[in-house]
């Protein structure tokens, strides 16, 4: 590779740099308080806490203070079908379904304030902010899009996983310490699903997105439990030949602890 | 204290698994029964899905039933060949059942029907029991005595091809019925997450007059092997038998099961008949009314996959 080439690639890559945060200078960084939940026996939920600041530097404009904070962690991805039940022949039936396709299995998004005041609805839409903005993939028909936000399955779907507290949505979680330090909690459910989840947060300013970043964490099951699901999944047999031996031994010590005769 | 499922992946508190299984243990102790037909529903109030329950409790059953067999096997209560008989339609009907419950979880209709299955076959069994041990009671009210019906009253089974002599039950019978009655036991016990037993042991001693003698015993193997299959099945097809669930649930099922045995020799044969029927019935008009009323939620979500 050339002199010439080599500086032109790396102006190509500058000049790309720069085209994604205008001409803004802010800077987030943050920092999650545990990289790698471990789910254990005793696992019932846990709560991390990110944090983190909003740097600036000589090309920011030094009147501005008035920052929104949008947070949204996004669990493994799976695919989900949510059934709908109706009246057949006197009892409810599971009759229409929709298939949501490659959707988050965990989905939290918090702000400092109401979506509709950090940015214009336009703005929203296009940043997926607040649940009813995020993209939820289903399959309809042959087609793949999302639908409205008030789609009688999209909604159940939301709600659903929402009781579970699996979706969430908090526009006060997030709290500026100072001006440019804030933090905001992330809880994770005991139901909470395995895998890695990214975390994505987005610095508004008047209404308009200034600058953004991600981070991530991973849960994963350890030791024994680990070892059991891994195990029946991988080797359904052995694992479905210990279990059969597991329950002929605990009959057969019942029967010699409690025998009679 | 909270322990946490690795293949339900919920947490549970263990005490009340415990607790749910003694319980349960008591009262298969008390009939003679494996117990499944209550185990399966109670776990899924508390929340473990149907699917993991239906196969969990297949292990738990393997448990309860081998602990009844040694003790009917040192009773010589067995019989051998009518188990072997029964087997053989039992494994048929178990691998079927399994099959079929993998095909309806894929249409989303199993929890349908489960819940349609424990209608009508709880409400049936139960309400014929309950009707059995009423008469039964009142029959010993008025002091009037039913000789119980032995060889001799041949039925229409009596006439059917195949006819093969049972040594310990004294009887001799064509195997198309006794291979018939295991095939479908052994599809609903899959199917259901139950034993079987509560169906099988009226069965037995109403239409194919097995003597009393033997028809617990014979029908523990049964379900033992159709138990033991339908957990090795559940465990390669499914991967939803939970090994540690299983294990609490024994535990609790096989100790239950000695102080419900001892409770049930103190109660009167047609009393406990009574009881046992009620019981039945009761779990079946409870599912029958979920399917009648308009449910809280009529959404469903289920997972299918993922994909990346």
């Amino acid at each position: 590779m050339t002199a010439r080439s080599l500086l032109a690639t790396v102006g190509l890559a500058l000049s790309a740099a720069f085209a994604i945060p205008p001409a803004h200078a802010e800077r987030l960084i943050v920092s999650v308080s545990n990289h790698r939940v471990t789910v254990t026996p005793n696992y019932s939920g846990e709560e991390l806490v990110l944090f983190g600041s909003v740097e600036k530097d000589a090309a920011t404009p030094a009147t501005r203070t008035n920052y929104d904070l949008v947070v949204t962690v996004s669990g493994p991805r799976a695919d989900m079908v949510t059934r709908r039940k109706e009246r057949k022949f006197g009892i409810w039936v599971n009759t229409d379904y929709r298939q949501f396709l490659d959707v988050p299995t965990y989905l939290a998004l918090f702000a400092n304030r109401p979506f509709d005041a950090i940015a214009s609805p336009d703005v929203e839409r296009r940043q997926q902010l607040g649940l009813k903005n995020v993209l939820l993939t289903q399959r309809v028909g042959t087609d793949y899009a999302d639908v409205v936000p008030n789609d009688p399955f999209r909604s159940a779907f939301v709600r659903l996983r929402s009781e579970h507290g699996l979706y969430r949505e908090a526009t006060s979680a997030v709290t500026f310490l100072t001006p440019t330090l804030f933090r905001t909690g992330i809880p994770l459910p005991a139901e909470v699903p395995i895998g890695t989840y990214d975390v994505e947060i987005k610095l508004f300013s008047d209404g308009a997105l200034v600058t953004r970043t991600e981070t991530a964490f991973e849960i994963v099951k350890v030791g024994f439990e680990q070892f059991v699901a891994t195990s029946a999944r991988q080797n359904g047999f052995v694992y479905g030949l210990v279990t059969v031996f597991m329950a002929l031994m605990t009959g057969w010590m019942a029967s010699i602890v409690f025998r009679k005769d | 204290m909270q322990l946490y499922l690795p293949i339900a992946d919920i947490p549970v508190n263990i005490f009340l698994i415990l607790a749910m299984g003694a319980a349960v243990g008591f009262v298969s102790g008390m009939f003679g029964i494996g117990g499944g037909f209550l185990m399966t529903p109670l776990l899924i109030f508390v929340g473990i899905a149907p699917a993991v329950a239906v196969a969990t409790v297949a292990s738990h059953i393997a448990a309860s039933s081998f602990s009844g067999a040694i003790s009917y096997w040192r009773r010589r209560a067995i019989d051998p060949a009518l188990a072997l008989v029964l087997l053989s339609g039992g494994i048929v009907g178990t691998t079927l059942g399994v099959w079929t419950f993998t095909q309806l979880r894929a249409l989303g209709q199993l929890d349908l029907l489960i819940a349609l299955s424990y209608v009508v076959l709880l409400s049936t069994v139960g309400g014929l029991m309950l009707w059995e041990g009423m008469r039964a009671i009142l029959r010993v009210r008025r002091g009037v005595v039913v000789p119980l019906r032995r060889s001799g009253s041949h039925g229409w089974i009596h006439g059917l091809p195949l006819k093969m002599r049972f040594k310990r039950s004294k009887i001799y019978l064509s195997v198309v019925p006794v291979v018939l009655v295991g095939l479908i036991i052994g599809f609903v016990g899959a199917v259901m997450g139950i034993g079987g037993g509560f169906i099988l042991i009226p069965i037995m001693i109403y239409l194919l007059r097995v003597p009393t003698s033997t028809v617990i015993g014979t029908s523990m193997v049964l379900t033992l092997v159709t138990m033991v299959f339908a957990t090795l099945l559940h465990a390669v097809t499914n991967h939803l038998v939970d090994a540690v669930l299983a294990l609490i649930l024994m535990v609790g099922g096989v100790t239950g099961a000695q102080f419900g045995a001892r409770a049930g020799q103190k109660i009167r044969g047609e009393h406990l008949r009574l009881l046992l029927g009620m019981l039945i019935l009761a779990v079946g008009l409870r599912f029958a009314i979920e399917l009648v009323i308009r449910p809280d939620d009529l959404f469903t979500i289920r997972e299918t996959g993922g994909a990346g």
